[in-house]
């Protein structure tokens, strides 16, 4: 590749790409649609991340300043649902779409077409969540757990809810479905499943977990909607139903949801540190089957979300047990990225920062995690800021900075420019510190005694609440920044080279930047030393 | 590049740690869990503290070697990588160790745990029900109860815009008009269950939150060693008021736990009274209106227009300004679906005569209807 503003000319009579709107809406080809769901991500992490902030500023000092309690719920409950759906999954599914066939040797997703429908499912069924903020009653403000009985206090919003429900889900098991058919039949001669990029791995691992986790949230779902609209009474007490198995079915899909979450996140920060050690990953498959560990686990550990509910002694023990156990391949996984550091020649790109603070932030995550999975702990913690940090701490510093490092990793190879290194490492030091003030008071204030989900408070917890708030305005507003690097890197910039980065591996990294728009239209033969990084 | 990364957080690391300093200086606050007042609360403390330490000692060795190989093993010293990719005996021992560690963590879990759900042999019981958005307690063995709501001195500031300042308040958020009373040094079991949706009782200083459920009752127990007053809230998202429904728990000796249950029983009787007599116009809006301060105000707000778009107004609506039947049934039943609770159970008769009285005649509603305590009765 040469000329970066003409690169469409340089390329072979079948590289034509369609032109005007057609072009998206239409789309079948893998690098397109990853794009989409990419733009999508960052378009509603703005928006959820306008939540979080009418959330910090309510939350400045104690008395109510600016919104009613009930628009402030609602804030909390659509800020955790826009963020969960309308952002780290798509922007995965995003990563998994560029990346997955480049990756393997693929020419394309195995389904193009279920490729295109399930990310277009998206905008819509976010406009239809967005839109019960105009309805009689609100948006949803029940918390993005959905518990009954108050969810079903919600007014004209609640069919909405269950129906967006409903269509993220359909999108993700298409997504899902994809993913594993494009691994298990496209993969070029020569690579089998243990040459697999680890990203690859995390991907498929985290596609069974979406299919096996997604129509449970479907029933438990559906069932709200026939309890509110069909006289039905499965979690009505009155009518001999549970409130409390609603909460065992929900978090039955829940807690492999934080995995779905977590897992691309493994497998991005799996590629990035080898290269920037410039050192084969530690412990390959070891990684694998801790990542299959992690997976199998998470389907028995579901009721640490809800100790408090009154379980019999026997059902509190086995679930701590379960818990602490997941505690074991995740560590793995910590000591290979740190083995994978280990005696490399590393240097500090704005991709290999962010995957560092990964690694730190998120075991700081799992430090608190494995303390909350304590059950008699669990009964102080449990629904107090202490979990808020928690999850934020794996969430943001985890999931988050992991996409984060995976965008500035790639950018290069979408794009054909390099991004503004300088810029990036001001992005990254300002996130990374004011994402520290943001989250880490929260712990102080957990343990102090605030529950979560609350706009007003008592004023001795006054102090950490404002430095958090500060912080998470500085936080917010930095990621102005990202979105202007990315902007710039589009636009231009240096010459990315094939491989982009010194230590890179992988076939990915043998394809032009930015890559034609069909690619491994013949597949490649892969060797060992190529496969993964 | 790399000396200019670290300055960039040594000067962040600072700043923090000034900004900490500066906050230390300025206020009393917690940093940490309470130890709390009774055998469960201490024995929880110590198990936080002993994961937290050796958390904290797991983090120093990971952190250590991690920080360790990104001072020492950097392209810019010159080092060659080397290209290892696994050690057996390494990751038998980073799976095998945190096991033990693990399983050494476990023990005096169970221990508490178990400790924690001995509730037998308790010398009282107290049965909590979580309302939107108030409590009621009912001391089972002196069959009487009372509701406990947030006190009115927080409740008038913690209003949007109110203009007044919280820390003026004193214990804003966490004072109530009526405190449950316990005698220390005896094993109260607290039943916990709920009327409308899901709350959770939560006494930091007792050691644990208890979920209280619709249809479900749960069961939680505390022997309190220290005279007191103990602070709580609902800890369970429960509705637009969640924040407003606190806990006082008074720990006084036994002695003054009795006179106060004497007291308590004199009132129930005085309030049970005068459900059988007729009531003026006049008397039933001053008691209607305690009472909608109350059970109302949160919802239907001071002014009687509801929010618009979530709670209903009562000024003109065609339930206060209709027929007198449809209102009681509605304050009486509820509207299922909605967050309009079923006030029947909750109120007493006069309780209920004198509030829809009130409803029919405040603001603009100028019915000049008079409920009688009578006419409920007669419907129940």
């Amino acid at each position: 590749m040469s000329d970066a503003v003409t690169h469409e000319h340089h390329h072979d009579a079948h590289d034509h790409k369609p032109t005007g709107m057609g072009r998206w809406l239409f789309s079948t080809n893998h690098k397109d649609i990853g794009t989409m769901y990419l733009v999508f991500a960052l378009i509603m992490f703005f928006v959820g991340g306008a939540m979080a902030l009418v959330v910090r500023a309510e939350l400045f000092q104690p008395g109510l300043q600016y919104v009613d309690p009930q628009f402030f719920n609602s804030m909390t409950t659509m800020h955790a649902l826009i963020m969960i759906f309308g952002v780290v999954m798509p922007a995965g599914v995003g990563l998994a779409n560029w990346m997955v066939p480049m990756m393997i040797g693929a020419p394309d997703m195995a389904l193009p077409r279920m490729n295109n429908m399930s990310f277009w499912i998206l905008p819509f069924a976010f406009a239809m969540l967005l839109g019960t903020f105009f309805m009689e009653g609100g948006a949803p403000a029940g918390g993005w757990t959905m518990y009954p009985p108050l969810i079903t206090q919600l007014g004209d919003g609640f069919p909405f809810l269950i129906f967006t429900v409903h269509f993220l889900g359909i999108s993700s098991i298409m997504g899902a479905i994809n993913i594993i058919a494009t691994v298990f039949n496209m993969r070029a001669p020569g690579m089998g499943f243990m040459q697999l990029p680890l990203f690859v791995w995390t991907w498929i691992i985290t596609a069974f977990l979406l299919i096996a986790s997604m129509p449970v949230l479907a029933g438990a779902v559906t069932m709200l909607l026939t309890d509110k609209y069909f006289g039905t009474s499965f979690f009505i007490a009155a009518g001999g139903g549970d409130p409390v198995m609603f909460q065992h079915i929900f978090w039955f899909f829940g807690h492999p949801e934080v995995y779905i979450l977590i897992l691309p996140a493994f497998g991005i920060v799996s590629q990035i540190i080898p290269t920037f050690a410039r050192k084969p990953l530690f412990g390959y498959v070891s990684m694998v089957y801790a990542t299959a560990a992690i997976a199998f686990l998470s389907f028995f550990v579901w009721a640490h979300h809800m100790f408090t509910v009154g379980m019999p002694l026997a059902g509190e023990l086995f679930f701590m047990y379960a818990t602490m156990s997941i505690a074991v391949p995740t560590g793995v996984k910590i000591f290979n990225w740190i083995a994978t550091m280990w005696r490399g020649a590393m240097t500090f790109e704005t991709p290999m920062l962010f995957a560092l603070a990964f690694v730190f932030l998120f075991s700081i995550g799992g430090f608190s995690g494995l303390m909350l999975g304590i059950t008699p702990a669990d009964f102080q913690y449990h629904d107090t800021y202490f979990v808020v940090a928690h999850f934020h701490y794996v969430l943001v510093t985890g999931a988050i900075f992991a996409l984060m490092a995976g965008a500035y990793f790639w950018l290069p190879k979408w794009t054909g420019h390099m991004y503004d290194e300088k810029l990036g490492k001001i992005h990254f030091w300002i996130s990374v510190i004011s994402v520290n003030v943001l989250f880490f008071p929260q712990h102080f204030v957990g343990l102090a005694g605030m529950p979560r989900r609350i706009p007003d408070y008592s004023v001795q917890f006054t102090e950490w609440n404002m430095i958090s708030s500060v912080g998470g305005f500085v936080f917010g507003l930095s990621q102005l920044l990202f979105l202007w690097v990315v902007i710039k890197c589009v636009r231009g910039g240096r010459e990315a080279t094939e491989e982009v980065w010194e230590g890179a591996r992988g076939l990915e990294w043998t394809l032009p930047s930015p890559p034609p728009f069909h690619t491994f239209t013949t597949p490649p033969q892969v060797d060992e030393a190529v496969a993964h990084s | 590049m790399l000396y200019r990364n670290m300055k960039h957080f040594w000067s962040g690391l600072l700043s923090l740690l000034f900004l900490f300093g500066a906050t230390v200086a300025r206020a009393e606050y917690g940093l940490n869990m309470t130890e709390g007042v009774t055998p469960l609360s201490r024995n929880i403390y110590d198990l936080h503290m002993t994961i937290f330490y050796i958390c904290c000692a797991i983090a120093v060795v990971v952190f250590g070697v991690m920080f360790w190989s990104i001072i020492r093993h950097r392209k810019s010293r010159g080092v060659v990588a080397a290209q290892f990719h696994h050690n057996t005996t390494a990751e038998v021992l980073w799976t095998a160790v945190p096991m033990l560690i693990l399983i050494l963590m476990a023990i005096p879990a169970t221990k508490s745990l178990i400790l924690i759900e001995s509730t037998g042999d308790a010398d009282m019981t107290i049965k909590i029900t979580g309302y939107q958005w108030r409590w009621h307690y009912e001391y089972i063995e002196e069959e009487f109860g009372f509701f406990s709501s947030l006190a009115p001195e927080s409740n008038a500031a913690r209003q949007l815009k109110s203009g007044i300042d919280p820390n003026e308040i004193e214990n804003y958020l966490l004072e109530v008009d009526n405190p449950v009373v316990v005698p220390v040094g005896q094993k109260i079991r607290f039943m916990t269950t709920a009327a409308d949706v899901i709350h959770s009782w939560w006494v930091p200083a007792l050691g644990w939150k208890r979920d209280s459920i619709p249809g479900f009752i749960n069961e939680s127990w505390a022997i309190i060693e220290e005279e007191g007053t103990y602070r709580g809230q609902c800890a369970e998202l429960c509705g637009r008021d969640h924040a407003f429904m606190p806990i006082v728990l008074k720990a006084v000796s036994e002695d003054e736990y009795y006179d106060w249950v004497g007291e308590m029983m004199v009132l129930t009787m005085d309030a049970e009274a005068g459900a059988d007599r007729d009531w003026t116009l006049d008397e039933l809006l001053e008691k209607g209106e305690k009472v909608y301060s109350t059970f109302c105000v949160a919802c239907h707000q001071v002014d009687g227009q509801g929010i618009p778009g979530a709670f209903k107004p009562l000024v003109g609506s065609p339930i206060t300004t209709g027929p007198v039947e449809d209102h009681i049934s509605t304050v009486m039943n509820g509207v299922p679906g909605t967050a309009m609770a079923a006030f029947g159970s909750q109120l007493t008769d006069v309780d209920l005569a004198a509030v829809i009285t009130y409803e029919r005649n405040a603001w603009g509603n100028k019915s000049g209807d008079v409920v009688q305590p009578s006419a409920i009765t007669s419907i129940r």
